[in-house]
């Protein structure tokens, strides 16, 4: 199907279903239960599922691939999201052109920049990418002003052109739209007690990151990718066969600055408003946490990563104090306190802890990330069911 | 002409805290071959070390004063630091005074402490991991850090004060017959920064632990080969490239107020220092140090700026850039560092 074998056609189907069935997935507890905060099928959320997931399948295509390892792409999600939202300001509020200039202009970045830091490989290739990101970030916030709106940031208004448009017909401002869609559009269904959103919002970032992931998926098959791997694996080697690997690695570059520059446009067109901080040198570290943390090199963890990382940061910042007393009140009193008070510490306010501690036990125990660890336990299983077999030999 | 004297004044400074920082960095790289994202934390424990020591000294306690009333007619209640009671009026009040410069004694072994414990419990794991991995451990190891020290001391930044005598300005231009003034403290600074740096040269070179580091720095092997324990050494340089970063800290706090993020902030100068310096290139770091400091600072100038606007913002980064792109090793870097 699509030129994907048996295997990756089955992949990709399921994937395709997990996608769409978010809203379901991602609601496992009836509205107004207790654990109705754990609960992540609200659009918000969904939607930075699935734009950060398909960052991250981009970076992939750069650091699981090649081994390069970028601190800059934060500076591609920024450019994208400007591009996208002067193409609100000055053409139209229809998402299409926003999104093809995000993915154009950020692609002119990367090619610019990945030109220049591809001559350096290793940390030095980070630090130039971190080097060309912070310029980015700080000429935005100064003297690029008339273009970035400085730190208020970039927003619509009422008095822009809009060219294709035409005059506003309403005094209040619009908003982003698929031709007649409009991206704030949902509608909820009550079933029993549990209430999924369905969102224009989430679904058309959804059906962007399986294209996405669809491209990653031929790429990571495709004898590129072979390349991109034996650049990874040996890129000495590779120039004394007399194979000039400059060109495979910066395509690859530039692939993964566009997959960033489009997940900016998409953040855009959920929310018209762009700002600088997006592209300071902390949020590109945010993309290779994601990737790490869900698998380097895979296809689903960089996705599963993204998911991991935005649902802590949206859950754990939301649990206070009094939730936790009230979950751990079934304990002695002077025990609740205590174990309260340490819980405390690891939510809310404190969430950057936990992610601390969570990357650094990921790091040091499981290289691979969460896929790694998810194929650890199919293996012990495996195996475990094989060593259940050899004792009771089938009669 | 005075403006620019007040800029390298300015960049020198600028210049001290990197160049520390970047040492530091050196240090760890140099020895243990690790790159350490979490060198920014331990410059901002070093600030809050400070804090911690000029709180210490504060903590008080209540007595009337029957002498004076207050507007109620009551007995005035008067807070009198402990210290005050227990070294005397005079000394109680300079210690509080020289709160800053005193918590060099304690930053010293607790920044000790905390380069033995990480090494030992963390970072000693990850040597034969690749470069990306160390990375992101001690990525993560920062983070924790800082979440750590803004339980304590909260969001905000933390305002400290150098010692009165020292928190003047002074007319450095009076040799030049011109009137330029600066903070006596930035001076301070820039000759404390000195003393370190001209220490960890001399530690290296004088002595004969420091021999055998430079040893090890070169070819650990073959120091391992000659019945030398190396990486007992070298764990001991991670402490000591820790109190370097706490040192630079420390002093750093009346001019920066300390507060929690500050550490990330100068990472990312810090290794943009290390890498135009050249990785593993102790006189690189230094040098690179103050030259972006420099450089930096005059690039702030008003005419510079009208000339190139926003320059003042990016300078480094593009000093990073050029140097990388024509001098791949840096300022003073050896060949085969990092290179894979």
């Amino acid at each position: 199907m699509l030129g994907l074998n048996a295997k990756d056609s089955r992949f990709m189907l399921i994937v395709v279903a997990l996608t769409l069935l978010t809203p379901f997935i991602l609601n496992p507890f009836p509205a107004d239960s207790a654990l109705a905060q754990f609960n992540a099928g609200y659009p918000a959320l969904m939607q930075r599922f699935a734009i950060y997931g398909l960052m991250a399948i981009g970076f992939n295509i750069l650091f699981g691939l090649t081994g390069y390892l970028s601190f800059g792409h934060a500076a591609f999600l920024g450019v994208g999201s400007y591009a996208s939202v002067w193409m609100f300001k000055l053409l139209s509020m229809n998402v299409i052109p926003a999104l093809i200039a995000a993915t154009l202009v950020s692609g002119v970045f990367a090619l610019a920049i990945g030109y220049v830091s591809l001559r350096r490989s290793g940390i030095y290739f980070s630090i130039l990418t971190l080097a060309f990101a912070e310029m980015c970030y700080r000429l935005a916030y100064s003297v690029l002003t008339p273009i970035t709106n400085g730190e208020t940031g970039l927003q619509i208004t009422l008095s822009d052109p809009r060219i294709l448009d035409g005059a506003p017909t309403s005094s209040s401002l619009p908003t982003p739209g698929f031709f007649g869609l409009k991206m704030n559009a949902a509608h909820t269904i009550d079933i029993a007690g549990w209430s999924f959103t369905f969102s224009v919002g989430y679904y058309f970032c959804a059906v962007i990151a399986l294209i996405g992931f669809y491209l990653s998926l031929r790429i990571f098959r495709s004898p590129f990718g072979m390349m991109l791997r034996a650049v990874k694996s040996n890129q000495q080697r590779m120039n004394y066969t007399g194979l000039n690997s400059r060109p495979y690695t910066l395509a690859a570059f530039v692939i993964s600055g566009m997959y960033a520059g489009l997940a900016g446009g998409l953040l855009a067109a959920m929310d018209p408003l762009a700002g600088a901080e997006r592209m300071q040198w902390t949020a590109s570290g945010e993309v290779v946490l994601m990737t790490i943390v869900g698998g380097v090199g895979t296809l689903m963890g960089p996705v599963l990563g993204a998911g991991f990382i935005k649902y802590c940061e949206n859950i754990f910042s939301k649990i206070n104090e009094s939730v936790l007393h009230s979950w751990f009140s079934f304990l002695p009193d002077g025990v609740e306190d205590v174990v309260t008070w340490i819980f405390a510490r690891f939510v809310g306010e404190g969430w950057h802890l936990t992610l601390g501690v969570m990357f650094m036990l990921i790091v040091t125990f499981l290289p691979g990330g969460l896929v790694e660890g998810g194929k650890r336990l199919a293996a012990r299983r495996k195996k475990k069911s094989d060593a259940d077999a050899a004792k009771h030999p089938a009669e | 002409m005075d403006a620019i004297i007040l800029q390298l004044f300015n960049g020198l400074e600028k210049g001290s805290a990197y160049a520390l920082i970047a040492l530091g960095l050196t240090l760890i790289f140099g020895t243990l071959g690790v790159v350490n994202f979490a060198h920014g934390a331990l410059f901002m424990i070093g600030a809050f070390c400070a804090v911690t020591l000029s709180r210490i000294f504060q903590i008080s306690f209540l007595t009337e004063d029957p002498t004076q009333t207050d507007f109620l007619g009551n007995p005035l209640q008067v807070e009198t630091p402990y210290v005050e009671k227990w070294f005397g009026a005079d000394a109680g009040a300079w210690m509080i005074d020289y709160s800053v410069p005193l918590s060099i004694l304690l930053t010293i072994p607790v920044m000790l402490l905390v380069g033995y414990v990480m090494e030992r419990g963390l970072i000693k794991h990850f040597y034969k991991r690749p470069h990306a991995d160390q990375i992101l451990v001690t990525f993560g190891l920062a983070i924790v850090l800082q979440e750590v020290v803004r339980y304590f001391y909260g969001a905000n930044p933390i305002q400290t004060t150098s010692p009165s005598d020292y928190s003047g300005t002074v007319n450095i231009g009076a040799m030049f017959g011109m009137q330029i003034f600066y903070p006596v403290w930035r001076l301070v600074y820039f000759f404390f920064s000195a003393i370190v740096i001209g220490g960890v040269f001399a530690f290296l070179q004088f002595t004969t632990f420091g021999m055998v580091v430079r040893a090890g720095m070169a070819d650990r092997e073959t120091v391992g080969l000659l019945g030398i324990d190396i990486d007992k050494r070298f764990t001991l340089m991670f402490g000591i490239a820790a109190s370097v970063a706490g040192l630079a800290g420390v002093m750093y706090a009346p001019i920066l107020s300390p507060n929690y993020h500050m550490g990330m902030d100068f990472l990312v100068l810090s290794f943009v220092v290390v890498v135009v310096g050249g990785m593993g290139s102790l006189p690189g770091a230094v040098a690179a140090g103050f030259l972006l400091g420099i450089l930096q600072s005059f690039a702030s100038l008003n005419e510079v700026k009208a000339i190139i606007p926003g320059i003042d913002q990016i300078i480094i980064y593009v000093v990073a850039i050029v140097i990388l792109l024509t001098r791949p090793r840096g300022l003073l870097g050896r060949r085969g560092v990092m290179e894979e």
